[in-house]
């Protein structure tokens, strides 16, 4: 009796799986990496094309001409740093659009730094759960308006009241690209801040309390240093989207491209430069290739910007293992 | 020659209308341990946490009868929850040290009560990492992050950083519940040296430490004080049945 039940466990073990079951499992298991392996095969193929076709701009316009032009004679130094790529004597100067791009993102970054970090302090520290159930995803949404609904908005009504405030030489200004683009990157940094601070266990802010420490002094002095991490990268990924922004700065900079730190003057963009170029270059031009050429500059860019960020939330992680 | 430092009267405490402390009076005496013992959600941590006020952070809190301090009444409206803190220090079940440097957790409440003076703050950190023993320890890497110290080494940290305003009294929630034995050792140690000085309030889980270190003990179950007595009268000559069960270990 023993014997046979024992018989029939090692029948079961020894069971083979069906046919059907396994040829299940394994096409589960290919469908899945196939189509792992195709997303990345299309990401590297996108950054291909762009090498390829600023490669041929390498040749066809040579690298020093896309940071300034010497046959020029208008600067004392001899160099002309412009970019007039239809002009008979075209110059492609990556300067006044890379000045124009940084004016419009550091303000912006300025400014969604400050009100960022305030609302994500509110969010964690101030208000109750239920309160922010609520406020949380109504912060998120701003992120979610499409870009040229905003940049419509600036240009109808922002216009207007920097106009009315401010007096600016030009109506479309870098400022008003700033006020545009803080509208996306405010809810970033909040968020990320928000999470930063409430990843700070509850012992830690208890340990403050019961030394004496009043609410402020808390979030001051012990859970916004330990947050510092967490909100860096969240100013880093938001610098990240203000660069690579496209429709705001379109339709609100002005887009003349001048090298200026005047914030209230015009500039131009890289991405707006790609964006409003692009549809009408004639293909295989020089102009054409130049355009390649700052894509991949701005690629790189937002590329390195990502992973500096990325290296600071895993460092976060690994650091604090309360 | 016993003097009451703290005293429960009538202390009832309500989470979310939920009541966790009824009607416990109860007195501890100056320069003693009190081990505070009983089974999980008895309200041991409730009732240490009325003594510093603590449980005045979790929403829906709700307290009736009163605690005093040298005979003042802490819940008054006129005593500032700051100073309270500053006398009755409190050691938290794990180790909760700032993920800051050894020295920024140690002169952290120095400084937040207004001493700036660098060697003032010098003095501190060193007299209190004496007392507490790690001074040996620490004193090399003052400036290490703190979160490299070892369990033990971090939760007897906290218990110096408590000591830096110099309370008067310290409450201690299950502090070696976490440890292994010769950290716990350590623990208990300290705890008895640190006797004289201070008044220490003692949440336990283990019953052996109870016995092992402190003078008084209160056995409470659901909410109410059983018994209060002697270390030594509770746990070899129990008064009440339910202690009784409870410390030979026939429930709980």
């Amino acid at each position: 009796m023993e014997y046979e039940s024992k018989n029939t466990f090692n029948e079961q073990l020894l069971k083979k799986r069906s046919t059907v079951l396994k040829i299940k499992e394994i096409m589960i298991k290919y469908f899945l990496r196939l189509n792992a392996f195709a997303a990345s095969f299309f990401i590297l193929l996108i950054f291909y094309f762009l090498l390829r076709e600023s490669y041929e701009a390498f040749k066809v316009i040579g690298i020093e001409r896309f940071f300034w032009q010497s046959n020029g004679s208008a600067d004392a130094s001899g160099k002309l740093f412009e970019w007039y790529p239809t002009s008979d004597n075209p110059r492609y100067s990556i300067i006044p659009l890379l000045a124009g791009s940084l004016l419009t993102a550091f303000p912006a970054v300025a400014i969604s730094t400050i009100f960022g970090v305030i609302i994500g302090v509110f969010m964690s520290e101030v208000i109750s759960n239920k309160f922010r159930e609520i406020l949380k995803p109504v912060i998120e949404m701003f992120a979610g308006i499409p870009t040229v609904v905003l940049g419509f908005f600036m240009l109808a009504v922002g216009a207007e009241i920097v106009r009315e405030l401010f007096g600016p030489f030009t109506r479309l200004n870098a400022f008003l690209a700033s006020v545009g683009l803080s509208f996306i990157v405010i809810p970033i940094i909040a968020s990320l801040t928000e999470d930063a601070l409430r990843s700070i266990p509850r012992e830690v802010r208890m340990a403050s309390y019961a030394l004496g420490a009043t609410r402020w002094q808390t979030i001051s002095r012990i859970v916004l240093p330990a947050a510092v991490n967490g909100i860096s990268a969240g100013i880093i990924l938001g610098f990240g989207r203000a660069i690579g922004e496209t429709m705001i700065v379109l339709m609100a900079s002005g887009n003349a491209a001048i090298i200026t730190i005047d914030i209230f003057s015009s500039v131009r963009t890289i991405t707006a430069t790609i964006a409003a170029e692009m549809g009408e270059v004639s293909q295989h031009s020089a102009h054409y290739f130049a355009l390649f050429f700052i894509g991949v500059f701005l690629f790189s860019a937002t590329f390195i910007l990502n992973l500096i960020a990325d290296i600071i939330f895993s460092r976060l992680k690994k650091r604090i293992r309360f | 020659m016993k003097e009451i430092k703290i005293q429960l009267k009538n202390l009832s405490v309500f989470f979310n209308y939920i009541q966790a402390l009824n009607d416990v009076s109860l007195d501890f005496y100056s320069n003693k341990v009190t081990s505070i013992i009983g089974p999980s959600g008895c309200g041991k941590t409730s009732l240490l946490r009325t003594i510093n006020r603590m449980n005045e952070l979790i929403a829906g809190f709700l307290r009736k009868g009163s605690v005093f301090i040298d005979g003042i009444d802490i819940y008054d409206e006129k005593i500032d929850v700051v100073n309270l803190r500053k006398l009755v220090g409190m050691v938290f079940q794990t180790s909760n040290l700032f993920p800051k440097s050894i020295y920024e957790n140690l002169i952290f409440a120095p400084k937040l009560h207004g001493i700036s003076d660098k060697s003032d703050l010098n003095e501190i950190v060193e007299r209190i990492c004496t007392q507490t023993a790690i001074w040996d320890e620490v004193k090399d890497r003052l400036n290490e992050n703190a979160l490299n110290l070892s369990a033990g080494q971090q939760q007897r940290l906290c218990i110096a950083r408590a000591l830096a305003v110099e309370p008067n009294i310290l409450l201690m929630d299950e502090p070696a519940s976490a440890l292994d034995p010769i950290s716990t050792a350590k623990i208990e140690e300290l705890i008895f040296d640190l006797k004289s000085r201070y008044t220490i309030v003692i949440v336990t889980h283990n019953m052996q430490q109870a016995a092992r270190i402190s003078d008084y003990t209160a056995f409470l179950y659901l909410g109410q004080l059983i018994e209060f007595g002697k270390t030594t009268k509770l746990f070899t000559n129990p008064a009440n049945k339910q202690t009784e069960d409870y410390i030979t270990g026939r429930f709980g």
